[in-house]
């Protein structure tokens, strides 16, 4: 019985194990496979997809980091800094060095005074940032709180000082309209280049700083730096250095663009060009009342803009490139121009009894009771508006617009400046396309004046001086002398860098005026200023051979209503500023061998003569003292300055 | 009779605990050591050359689970047979309580926290699951494995477990339970109609798993399904784990070379991605080489499975060597995405302390059936006492 359950149990036991092994071996084969199916795969992935995978990474490991190029400086045409970049001081704090943030914060803000909105802002970015990663505590640290923050340094964990660059403008408010200024980079900047993209990186928004952006920005170096997963540097692979901006040299005098500026501030809002007449130099371009370009770099305030935006004497705006005008009376020279080349003689003579009727209206002369006879150099000299409604009314309002144009009036005339604006020069075909009106025979005699629809700039009124002076060469005005060679190495240490600019070689298209008729142009401008009954005679530059010849002109902002004038209240200085006329004045010197032109506009100033020619006299004085278009330039400063005392 | 004779007859020898030692298989044990020793070189690397905070603690967890293993190996199988029940149950009152303290504890919870170790129940249950299937089929003869009421109860042995891992939720685990129950079941002799029944039941039953998987659960299929949607979330591991090893090529970067590991684009390199790391600095010649290691072990462990005397023995030895096989398997495959990222470590290998507990336990077991491989086990149990 025992034996037959062994028995039993002995057979039950062998068919268990046949079955046992049999399918224990089927596993292995299993097993077996799967583990060829591992084997496979890792063939696939190391030795077939290795190459894409060690690009991946290397992807990983490699981060480029690219180094922002110096920007490069705007100078002056003596080399004199109008825009530098300067050492900016910041703190730095990194969180993981620091250990307890709070407390060092604390230790910081003894030393030197954090502001309560700052640390919110750094608790913020501290929450954000990784624990690596450096976050300004302050920036443009003065000199003492760097060598205080040095000698705590001891107490102060995780804390460095950092230096940056910022963009500097010495001459501040004085040049801000013509270097301009830079500024964060915005959505509508971002061209793909990824020198944009870096935090803090700043462009030219406005000025000189925004037409050489290119120029004055260089381009980026690169640094390939090893990376970990969480983005900390492990070390730096490779570096290519980026070639720093190139320096910009431009045609102002700084030392003359800032008593230009000075002497404007004198009036409420004005604007004046000095142009060199030869070969369109801009010597000084100012615009009253200007701003600060630095908050703009460093960031405005909502305050700070809406206070800039909302000034009625609209700082921002530079008045002598994109402020227009009615020219006033300094229109006066076109007319006769266009007068002259049409065939009327010089010696043409109408009677001026104060007025001249034309249809049912009266056109009236600045002077109440009339010039009397009046030829052409006696009508320039004292202005009359009789003479030149006459000889208007004869030459058609498009003679004279044709004039205009040649003389740069009308339209942009070019400067390197942003912003530049062309005023308009009316013609009949331009009033019927403008305003769907016919031409009116009056509105030519209120264009022979200045008045009505003509309007233009400082700049443009500048450059007509300027062709009238140099024998109608058709001179284009410019800023820019030039940008230092690339490799500036010997630029930034030279004594003059801006003498590494090659003056350009100009050739200018001549006007086609006949000489005689600008000679007798111009000697009317000579009696304006110095003759004995000229509209300017009070302004006349008494140093022999430094003489100035000139053109007034006021332009009313408002129609002067026959009650008023039968009242007699037309004094400008009865009336409210913003109702007042506005002043104007070009000039050219030296009388025998023109060299500087300018123009002056003062912004509801009254007469021309009374607030406009004798800015324009000390102007013209000041540009002769320093002589900036003249070849011995160094001598020259040091004359004006030993003078100057 | 002698002992010796008895031996040589190879009629359930009494061991001496001498002879028990010079039975075991030496070559296993060096292999043991071999792996571990693999295991610490990579701690290191992983801590860019130093032996904190892995590589240290590793191998004094590997020297004392040695001790185990031998201890494990040397204890007479009878002991083992007879406390498997208790042994499987026990685990499963683990299970259940780490379930309890994760419903207290508000949120789940793998472990339970004995000072010295923190235990995962689950890694226990691999082992205990083995012991208890072992133990239930030796007593089973073929006739009865072939009848369904007898299956009732393995059935429900693998259920509980398997149910309180994924409910944890341990997706990785579970299946690793199921799938290593299976072979047991398979390899006991459940015929294979019924296999291919549950095979087409649970094609059934996946749309209803998958309505119970948790969010992440369901990402972690998905991501793995098509890696490159979503690169920098759950993708990023499968992603820098391919990476990694592609990027060593044949013959790897060199050691402590490893960009990917030690610039941490890899993520949980000392643990779950350990056979990444070294198949970054190795290269595929590497890999191989260490699963050609772990192709000996399982060699060991099925040739013991075969060579053993009793169903008990086969059984364990053939449970616990699938299960190992189970944790390489699923761990390789997973670092080079060919199955989803689950939490499975690679024996003796990844940084741990309860699945260095279960490996050298199940080694101790496996080599425990070598020692005792003459042995004969009744069907109905061991009679003579202990």
């Amino acid at each position: 019985m025992a034996e037959r359950r062994k028995n039993a149990d002995r057979n039950e036991e062998a068919s268990r194990y046949k079955v046992f092994s049999r399918r224990a071996l089927l596993f292995g084969g299993v097993q077996t496979l799967m583990l060829s199916a591992l084997a496979g795969r890792m063939y696939y992935l190391q030795v077939l997809q290795s190459d894409q995978y060690s690009l991946l990474a290397e992807d990983n490991r490699i981060n480029l980091r690219l180094l922002p190029p110096p920007r490069g400086r705007i100078i002056d045409r003596f080399g004199v800094p109008l825009a530098v970049n300067e050492q900016n001081y910041r703190v730095l704090i990194v969180e993981e060095q620091a250990r307890d943030v709070d407390g060092t914060l604390a230790l910081l803000d003894q030393v030197i005074e954090i502001d309560q909105r700052d640390i919110e802002r750094i608790k913020r970015e501290l929450g954000r940032k990784r624990g690596f990663v450096p976050i300004t505590v302050q920036e443009n640290l003065t000199w003492k709180q760097v060598s205080q923050l040095e000698v705590n340094a001891p107490d102060l964990p995780g804390v460095s000082i950092d230096v940056g660059q910022t963009r500097h403008y010495p001459y501040g408010a004085a040049m801000s309209h013509l270097v301009g200024y830079v500024g964060a980079v915005s959505e509508r900047d971002l061209t793909g280049e990824p020198l944009l993209e870096l935090p803090g990186f700043r462009i030219g928004k406005n000025g000189a700083e925004k037409m050489h952006e290119n120029q004055l920005r260089g381009s980026a170096g690169a640094s390939q730096v090893e990376v970990n997963a969480i983005g900390r540097i492990i070390k730096e692979v490779d570096r290519q250095e980026g070639a720093p901006g190139r320096d910009v040299v431009l045609t102002i005098d700084a030392g003359l663009q800032t008593y230009t500026h000075q002497r404007l501030m004198g009036e409420r809002s004005a604007s004046a060009v000095i142009l060199d007449v030869q070969n369109g130099e801009v010597m000084a371009l100012a615009s009253t009342p200007s701003y600060d370009p630095t908050p703009f770099n460093t960031g405005l305030t909502g305050q700070q803009w809406s206070d800039l935006v909302n000034d009625p004497l609209s700082p921002l705006s530079n008045k002598a490139i994109s402020g227009t005008y009615a020219p006033g009376s300094t229109f006066k020279m076109m007319v006769a121009l266009a007068a002259l080349e049409d065939g009327i003689s010089a010696s043409h003579q109408a009677w001026c009894p104060g007025h001249m009727t034309l249809g049912n209206h009266r056109f009236h002369c600045w002077k109440r009771y009339g010039h009397g006879w009046m030829g052409m150099h006696d009508a320039i000299e004292q202005s009359c508006d009789v003479y030149f409604y006459d000889i208007a009314r004869k030459l058609g309002v498009d003679k004279i617009a044709a004039m205009s144009r040649r003389f740069g009036l009308g339209a942009p005339v070019g400067l390197d400046l942003p912003g530049e604006r062309g005023g308009v020069i009316p013609t009949r075909d331009w009033k019927l396309a403008y305003m769907g009106e016919a031409w009116q025979g009056g509105e030519t005699l209120v264009t022979a004046i200045g008045q009505g629809f003509v309007l233009t700039t400082p700049l443009q009124l500048a450059v007509m001086a300027a062709r009238i002076a140099n024998g109608g060469k058709a001179v284009v005005p410019r800023i820019t002398r030039g940008i230092l060679p690339g490799d500036a190495g010997p630029g930034q240490n030279a004594e003059n860098p801006a003498e590494l600019v090659q003056p350009q070689v100009l050739e200018f298209t001549e006007l086609g005026v006949d000489p005689r008729h600008l000679e007798i142009v111009r000697a009317a401008m000579d009696g304006v200023v110095n003759g004995a009954r000229g509209t300017a005679r009070g302004s006349a530059i008494k140093i022999e051979g430094w003489e100035m010849a000139g053109k007034t002109g006021t332009s009313q902002v408002r129609r002067i209503s026959a009650a008023e004038r039968a009242a007699g209240v037309f004094k400008n200085e009865d009336l409210p500023w913003r109702r007042r006329d506005h002043a104007l004045f070009v000039a050219y010197a030296p009388l025998a061998a023109p060299r500087y032109a300018v123009s002056v506009v003062v912004e509801h100033g009254g007469g021309g003569s009374t607030a406009a020619a004798p800015i324009a006299r000390d102007l013209l004085v000041e540009t002769q003292l320093r002589d900036p278009a003249g070849g011995q330039v160094l001598p020259k400063l040091a004359e004006a300055l030993k003078a100057e005392g | 009779m002698s002992v010796l004779s008895d031996i040589t007859l190879r009629s359930n020898p009494e061991l001496t605990l001498g002879q028990k030692i010079w039975q075991m298989n030496w070559g296993l044990v060096l292999l043991v050591l071999l792996l571990s020793a693999i295991g610490c070189a990579m701690l290191y690397s992983a801590a860019n050359g130093n032996v904190e905070p892995w590589a240290e603690r590793q191998a004094i967890r590997f020297g004392l689970g040695f001790v185990l293993m031998i201890s494990v190996a040397l204890i007479d199988i009878r002991l083992w047979f007879r406390l498997s029940y208790p042994f499987y149950f026990l685990a499963l009152g683990l299970l259940v309580a780490v379930d309890v303290m994760g419903e207290i504890g508000m949120g789940a919870q793998r472990w339970i926290d004995l000072k010295f170790i923190q235990l995962q129940p689950s890694e226990v249950m691999k082992v205990a699951l083995v012991l208890g299937l072992a133990r239930y089929f030796h007593g089973v003869t073929y006739e009865d494995v072939g009848r369904p009421q007898y299956l009732l109860i393995p059935l429900l042995m693998v259920a509980a477990p398997a149910a309180l891992v994924l409910k944890q939720p341990d997706l990785g685990t579970a299946v690793m339970l199921i799938l290593v129950a299976g072979g047991l079941f398979f390899c006991a002799g459940v015929r294979i109609w019924k296999f291919l029944l549950v095979g087409a039941g649970a094609l059934g039953v996946i749309p209803i798993v998958w309505q119970t998987l948790h969010e992440y659960q369901k990402a972690r299929i998905l991501t793995f399904l098509d890696p490159d949607t979503d690169p920098l979330g759950t993708g990023y591991h499968i992603l820098q784990s391919k990476i990694a090893l592609g990027s060593g090529g044949l013959f790897g970067k060199g050691y402590l070379q490893g960009s990917q590991s030690h610039l941490n684009f890899l993520p949980e390199k000392q643990t779950d991605f350990i056979f990444t790391m070294l198949g970054e600095e190795f290269g595929m010649v590497g890999g191989l080489a260490l699963l050609g290691l772990y192709t000996l072990l399982f060699i060991y462990g099925f040739a013991i499975a075969l060579r053993s005397r009793n169903h008990y023995g086969r059984l364990l030895a053939f449970g616990l060597t699938l299960n190992l096989f189970l944790y390489v398997f699923i761990n390789v495959a997973m670092v080079m995405g060919l199955v989803p990222v689950v939490g499975v470590p690679l024996p003796l290998i990844s940084y741990g302390g309860t699945a260095m507990l279960a490996v050298m336990i199940s080694l101790g077991l496996v080599i425990n059936v070598y020692v005792h491989r003459d042995l004969r086990i009744p069907r109905r149990g061991p009679r003579d006492q202990l």
